[in-house]
């Protein structure tokens, strides 16, 4: 549902396979480290996310968390390490052509264009994957007037999909909270990523939206999206991740199935010995 | 006569005036994040009314020692009013509001503020009286008048007076305080209303002095003054680094100097291709140029995009 | 959905008001030429300023980016068209050349000042747009010598006008036994150039472009993450307003036949401004009603104000001039505190406005 089967052949095609050496690792992260000031945010940091798995990325305040995610996504640039996404190097991209090489992100303060249509929004997120100019949008011609019912569309069945099409009209700012997150999601989705980067996504929720949210992550990965997520929710990552990341002071202290963590004694001991899903309760910047 | 200092001396008597007006934009803005677009115009109120005054003392036959400082008070109480209006009126109502539109309303206190200067004083340039007998005095080759002595001394003084105020005082704790941030300064029982109002009045006071010291300095006075001394005030501000009281004094006297040497020497430079008529330019490039290359300002904190 | 019916009916009635409009339209300057043909010169300057806050509103009201130094736009073509087309350099190009000239010029000056500028925050860059006004009008004063380019605060006078062919739009024409008047030919022309102006900014305001401007005005960090290369949107948008101040100020120059800087300062700037914060930033309509009523009120008071005072006090004591500049600075406080939507708000504007619940709100 949420593939686009018009792709163009400049697009990135959902969960295909691009290079064979490594055609099951997404992303790669090699000896990513930044300091701010004198401060140490992230040291050496390596890891890799397989097409399809969703990966999760924990660790208490302060760990680098948010970091990463500003790195991953462009808004700062690491003082050392790189990125390679899909085969390719990500280095000092800014995060539009991050955005267009196929990985789209969340924010943690949901950031929507509040005063614009829920379709709006979500048409807004397709920039990446259409083209029409400036005399495309003044002579409409029939290659813009197509495209344009394109995005509609693809906006109008992704509103579908995160369950929230009844309100494509309502300005984004009036949606109740869990649904600003689902539209964020939808929004996101709509430039086709290959990663969608969700970035606790589920802070201020309810249970209710919560376990709606949990459903909605694994439709997206039904659909062949891999997802990294960042969260305080012990409860969400252990039950929605494949894998999980445990950071702490900018550094890599475990990584595994939800399980293997679980039980690791240096995450037990970083979460200042109290068990990870009493993390729940955590609430704060990464 | 020495041409490079006599640029140097007439710079910096400019430079203290821009810095006295910057002072009122930069604190402004460290507290409200507002550019007070129409900060220029009190200036300019404040020289008319100071001239007004001084006429109507002149047959009185007071001598100017006295007349000088009734003007600076009418004009200074005068500044302040308008200023605490103009704070009340056009401004707090949009705290919270985009910021585009606070500086939209600034626009328009601006030009209401010219043409009712323009309906009370008139169209044509007032020649503003010499309160004092104008003295040269020469100092290695250069030339420096009475006038531009007293001109360098009020601001060193008012500067002194604003800094210690600032640093040394309750008031200007909590001004800075609310500078750093409203919310936790509110919870700490700051009346942030009060310190933003403060603050225009200072602000105000120090335009309407600065007003009479500019007047003073070129004899003339006229209801579009203000505008274009704001300007360059402003973009000695921004050159300090925007919110910073000592930078916008550092601002003012640098670019006071980068004009007058500008001014001096653009022609020897480019051949005569341009001449001082091209003086007002300067201060705008200088504000491209700080905001391009170091939005922080000279002494400033980073400005470039914080939404 | 509303049923079909209903929206056959409307389209009926939206082409009739479309015809009786276009009728009044063309009416018009006869209907004006009968009470004073300085009202045929005044509906043009006003669809003249029109032009202007449209190409305006693109910067400010679709893209969110305060330019208060506009006019030199409006200038530099106004420059271009008057240096390429009257005896200054004795070239007297054709205007299907020399306003595109213009335009280009303009929309090239309007990217060598955002280039360095966009990555500031709205109010800095509102604040080096107005620099960057003066700068210009500054070099077009005292670009008089050495080397004459500009003629200086003399302007350049004897401009050539707009003709296509033998058919000149100067001069009066009698067709079908109606005199037609300088004037009333240039306003069918500026006319056609404001619809063709408002098709254009419609269309782009409903595109992907023009959502990409609504984006960046919204909220920057997310157009980014959403893929839009947010430097190159903002530098279409100046582009794009600059080009139409530029044909505007092409136009200024041919109808009338003489420039100087004295017609872009700063107040000019302010004044286009007023229009579209008036009208309703980002509203097509909302700016063109902003800039008729900024053109027209004032021309009205000129021509009431002045008699009545005169009847009444026996003399001139506030010149309409002032009034209408009181005005501009009222309108501009009085909308920003008590409808900041302009008279005709944007649906966007509206939205905003009842999602923020009114103006006031806490410090900051």
């Amino acid at each position: 549902m949420i593939r686009d089967d018009r792709g163009r052949d400049d697009a990135p095609a959902l969960g295909a396979a691009r290079s064979p050496a490594d055609a099951r690792v997404l992303l790669r992260a090699l000896g990513i480290s930044k300091k701010f000031g004198g401060v140490r945010a992230l040291e050496g940091l390596s890891f890799s996310i397989r097409r399809g798995e969703i990966y999760g990325l924990i660790g208490p305040n302060g760990a680098g968390k948010t970091t990463l995610f500003n790195l991953l996504t462009g808004i700062d640039a690491p003082d050392a390490g790189t990125f390679e996404f899909d085969g390719r190097p990500l280095a000092g991209a800014r995060p539009h052509q991050v955005a267009r090489a196929g990985i789209a992100r969340t924010f943690q303060n949901i950031r929507l264009f509040a005063n614009l249509s829920v379709l709006e929004n979500v048409m807004i997120g397709r920039h990446a994957r259409s083209r029409a100019g400036v005399l495309g949008a003044i002579l409409r011609d029939r290659a813009t007037r197509a495209e344009e019912a394109h995005i509609e569309q693809r906006a109008l069945a992704l509103l579908e999909f995160t369950g929230i099409a009844a309100r494509a009209n309502d300005a984004a700012g009036t949606l109740s909270y869990g649904e600003q997150r689902r539209l964020e999601i939808a929004r996101a989705l709509a430039s086709e990523p290959l990663l969608l980067c969700l970035d606790e996504p589920a802070a201020g929720m309810n249970a209710a939206e919560g376990l709606a949210l949990k459903a909605l992550i694994e439709s997206v990965r039904a659909q062949g999206v891999t997802a990294l997520l960042i969260e305080h929710d012990m409860r969400l990552v252990m039950s929605v991740c494949d894998r999980v990341l445990v950071l702490d002071q900018g550094e890599r202290i475990a990584e595994g199935t939800p399980r293997e963590v679980r039980s690791d004694p240096a995450v037990i001991a970083a979460y200042l010995g109290t068990d990870p899903d009493a993390g729940a309760s955590r609430a704060g910047t990464g | 006569m020495d041409i490079f200092l006599q640029q140097i001396i007439n710079g910096v008597t400019l430079g203290a005036v821009y810095a006295v007006v910057a002072l009122g934009y930069t604190m402004v803005y460290g507290i409200i994040q507002l550019i007070n677009f129409a900060h220029g115009e009190l200036v300019m109120i404040g020289a008319l009314v100071a001239y007004s005054v001084l006429q109507i003392l002149d047959p009185g036959g007071l001598p100017p020692a006295a007349r000088l400082p009734l003007a600076l008070v009418a004009a200074a109480a005068t500044c302040m009013t308008l200023g605490w209006l103009m704070e009340r009126l056009a401004y707090r109502p949009l705290r919270g509001a985009p910021r585009l539109a606070p500086l939209i309303t600034a626009i328009g206190v601006s030009i209401l503020l010219q043409h009712l200067a323009l309906m009370i004083w008139g169209r044509s340039p007032i020649s503003f009286p010499a309160l004092v007998a104008s003295e040269t005095y020469v100092v290695a080759g250069a030339a420096i008048t009475n006038v531009q002595i007293g001109i360098l001394a009020t601001s060193t003084a008012l500067m002194a007076g604003l800094a210690l105020l600032i640093y040394g005082s309750r008031l200007g704790t909590a001004m800075r305080a609310t500078a750093q941030d409203p919310a936790v300064a509110g919870l700490m029982g700051i009346d942030a209303d009060r310190i933003v109002a403060l603050t225009f009045l200072i602000g105000a006071a120090l335009a309407a002095v600065a007003g009479v010291m500019v007047a003073g300095y070129y004899g003339i006075a006229h209801y579009t003054m203000g505008a274009p001394l704001g300007l360059k005030a402003f973009c000695a501000a921004v050159l300090g680094g925007i919110g910073n009281v000592p930078g916008a004094m550092l601002g003012g006297l640098v670019l006071g100097v980068v004009e007058a040497l500008g001014a001096g020497y653009i022609g020897d430079l480019t051949g005569n291709v341009f001449g001082s008529n091209y003086q007002d330019v300067f201060a705008f490039i200088v504000l491209i140029l700080v905001l391009v290359l170091r939005p922080s300002g000279l002494l400033g904190e980073r400005v470039g995009d914080r939404a | 959905m509303r049923p079909r019916a209903a929206l056959r009916r409307d389209s009926r009635l939206l082409a009739a008001g479309i015809v009786l409009t276009a009728v009044a339209l063309a009416a018009l300057p006869f209907a004006l030429a009968g009470i004073g043909t300085a009202w045929v010169r005044i509906t043009n300057l006003a669809i003249l300023f029109a032009l202007l806050a449209l190409g305006l509103n693109i910067v400010v009201g679709f893209a969110g980016l305060l330019d208060l130094g506009y006019i030199a736009f409006y200038a530099v073509g106004a420059y271009a068209y008057a240096l390429l087309a009257s005896p200054q350099f004795g070239i007297h190009w054709p205007f299907w050349v020399t306003l595109p000239i213009g335009a280009l010029v303009a929309a090239v000056f309007g990217v060598l000042l955002g280039a360095p500028t966009l990555k500031l925050r709205g109010d800095y860059l509102a604040i080096v747009t107005l620099g960057f006004g003066e700068i210009v009008r500054i070099f077009l004063n005292n670009l008089g010598s050495p080397v004459n380019i500009t003629n200086g605060p003399r302007g350049i006078a004897r401009i050539d006008g707009l003709r296509i062919g033998e058919f000149d739009f100067s001069s009066a024409d009698t067709l079908f036994g109606l005199v037609v008047s300088g004037p009333i030919k240039y306003y069918y022309l500026l006319l056609a150039a404001l619809v063709a102006v408002i098709f254009v900014s419609v269309r782009l305001q409903n595109s992907r472009v023009g959502r990409a401007w609504e984006a960046v005005r919204e909220d920057e960090i997310a157009a980014r993450a959403a893929g839009i290369d947010t430097t190159r949107v903002k530098l279409l948008a100046f582009a794009m307003g600059a080009s139409f101040g530029g044909v505007a100020g092409g136009m200024f120059a041919a109808i009338q036949g003489f420039i100087s800087p004295e017609s872009f300062v700063l107040v000019e700037s302010i004044m286009v401004l007023s229009m579209v914060v008036l009208g309703g930033m980002g509203n097509v309509g909302g700016v063109v009603l902003g800039a008729l009523l900024l053109s027209f009120v004032p021309e009205v008071l000129r021509f009431t104000v002045g008699p009545m005072q005169r009847q009444l006090f026996g003399r001139m004591i506030v010149e309409p001039e002032v009034i209408r500049m009181l005005l501009f600075g009222l309108a501009l406080v009085l909308i920003m505190t008590l409808r900041p939507g302009g008279l005709w708000p944007s649906a966007v504007r509206r939205r905003e406005l009842s999602l923020r619940g009114g103006a006031s709100g806490p410090l900051r």
